[in-house]
């Protein structure tokens, strides 16, 4: 039967994806030598906390300790290549088109369950998608907005007499501080159910974020003939 | 159903006949965001099998290398830059930041005021250049490179409270992360300067009002015993917000917290904000301060 190749992923994004990896990391690790220093975040239910970020352990087995200065010099450095890098994939997700393969729209949520009753095996048929599904989409477009929202929230407790009225809109000072911890609490567990899906979904997958090119069948092209295909060299 | 629907519904029918595979969506079909949102995909022209493996080993093979190369960039750029020897990479991105900062500063642009009743339960932190033995009653502040003097004015604290009186409910934000609400009472710094105009750079007559610019650039400020000593620069420190301040939350300052005259300002962090001033110096130098030092590596200009 005849195949194709699909160009899945532009070369842009996959550069922008793959330089993104390091930085957020980054990001998340002077974070963490930052928030070491006023450790007040936790977990409560009913009153009483039962985790708090985090256990004395969990520091001392990074090594984050008394790494202050050192955080504040690694934020305050990677936060313009996180920033220049998410605008520039922004910007280009808008002016190539790439958006419509990303953003969710309202029905998304509806498709979304459906998806994930076909991943844990109780639907059979699987719902109909383009390149992502819509639990995918909502899931990069969520990670996107969080990306903006970490900017934002960091301008808030970076500038605050400079940008009051951004402090002010996320709550003052200390709010602005909460959800930026909670954004990235958000991005680690992203991470962490974005590496076992990636895991699942399998090689052919894995590696079309690197080339670009996922091989397709034939019915894999006509499974949704509305979506506009266009013939191209690869 | 529109012409071309029912050609493509006898296509997919065709394909499924042919082939006994099952298409599970069509173009009537809405609820699919692909095509809500007219999503395009790019296909090559139909390969055999084998003409798309090779094809596609080609292309992994580059994209590896490439990719491999680049990462390689990366883990090496990491490792040539946590060296301890490259930490003025990052002193000289914290003042890039500082520029940046300075372009977009507006002096109108003031910290949020509290209600009083917000004030929080004040916390002491740092006893850097409080350490010495020291008698409040003795004291008087020294102000060095004020215009026409080569001798430090010396000003008691009746003299600097018979000054104008400010005062202001901001937040008190620390570099680690906390912050407390405090109420302070104190001398405008601007109101000081007007009083005793700072030198210029280009011995002009100073015009604090209307020509800060001439002024000196740099404020350099040291506790008494010299151990804890803070580098402002002129904006921030003419800010209306930067109080010498001698109240805090409606009693005269502690000890802990500074008395007899600490810096209060919502503009910076509070390792900027120096307790028990000492001394000030006018200058055009930019001054040392104690957590900017090498050893501990913290932003000189630690400004909001």
């Amino acid at each position: 039967m005849a195949q194709h190749l699909e160009k899945k992923h532009p070369l842009a994004v996959r550069w922008l994806h793959w330089i993104n990896f390091p930085l957020l990391t980054l990001m998340i690790w002077s974070g963490l030598l930052i928030y070491w220093a006023n450790p007040v975040y936790g977990i409560r239910i009913l009153g009483y906390e039962v985790f708090q970020f985090f256990p004395q352990w969990f520091y001392e087995l990074l090594g984050v300790p008394f790494r202050l200065a050192e955080g504040l010099q690694l934020h305050f450095f990677f936060m313009w290549i996180f920033a220049i890098n998410g605008v520039i994939y922004i910007a280009y997700t808008i002016l190539s088109g790439e958006w419509r393969a990303i953003v969710p729209v309202p029905s998304s949520l509806k498709r979304a369950v459906r998806v994930a009753l076909y991943d844990a095996h109780i639907f059979k048929s699987k719902p109909p998608q383009g390149k992502y599904n819509d639990a995918q989409r909502i899931a990069y477009t969520s990670v996107i907005v969080m990306g903006a929202g970490s900017v934002l929230t960091g301008l808030a407790i970076y500038k605050p007499l400079q940008l009051a009225w951004l402090t002010s809109l996320f709550g003052g000072y200390q709010w602005a501080r909460w959800i930026h911890f909670w954004l990235t609490i958000s991005f680690v567990l992203f991470f962490v159910v974005h590496v076992v899906q990636v895991a699942i979904a399998g090689w052919s997958n894995f590696r079309s974020m690197i080339t670009g090119l996922e091989i397709v069948d034939e019915s894999e092209t006509i499974r949704d003939p509305a979506t506009t295909a266009e013939e191209v060299t690869v | 159903m529109s012409e071309d629907k029912r050609v493509l519904l006898e296509k997919v029918r065709e394909f499924e006949a042919r082939t006994g595979q099952t298409v599970d969506s069509f173009p009537d079909d809405a609820n699919n965001t692909a095509s809500i949102l007219k999503e395009r995909r790019y296909l090559s022209e139909p390969l055999s099998s084998a003409d798309a493996r090779r094809r596609m080993s080609a292309a992994s093979r580059r994209g590896f290398l490439v990719t491999g190369a680049a990462a390689l960039i990366g883990v090496f750029g990491w490792r040539w830059m946590s060296d301890e020897t490259k930490t003025g990479i990052y002193r000289r991105a914290f003042e890039f930041n500082e520029k940046v900062s300075q372009i977009f500063y507006r002096p109108t642009r003031l910290a949020p005021e509290f209600s009083p009743d917000r004030i929080t339960a004040a916390r002491f932190n740092g006893d850097a250049g409080l350490k010495s033995d020291f008698d409040a009653a003795s004291w008087s502040l020294r102000i060095g490179g004020l215009a026409g003097r080569t001798e430090d004015l010396m000003l008691t604290l009746d003299e600097i409270k018979s000054l104008p009186r400010t005062e202001m409910t901001t937040e008190f934000k620390c570099i680690e992360g906390w912050s407390t609400i405090v109420h302070w009472a104190g001398v405008r710094f601007s109101d000081l300067l007007l009083k005793y105009p700072p030198k210029t750079h280009n011995s002009s007559q100073p015009d604090v009002i209307n020509r800060p610019q001439d002024l000196v650039q740099y404020v350099s400020m040291t506790t008494p015993d010299e151990e804890y000593y803070v580098g402002w620069d002129m904006p921030s420190i003419m800010h209306p917000q930067t109080l010498l301040a001698y109240e805090m939350n409606g009693e005269p300052l502690k000890p802990e917290h500074g008395a007899p005259l600490r810096l209060a300002s919502p503009t910076k962090y509070g390792i900027k904000q120096i307790k028990r001033i000492g001394r000030i110096e006018f200058t055009s130098d930019r001054p040392r301060d104690f957590w900017a030092e090498p050893q501990y590596g913290y932003d000189w200009y630690a400004g909001h």
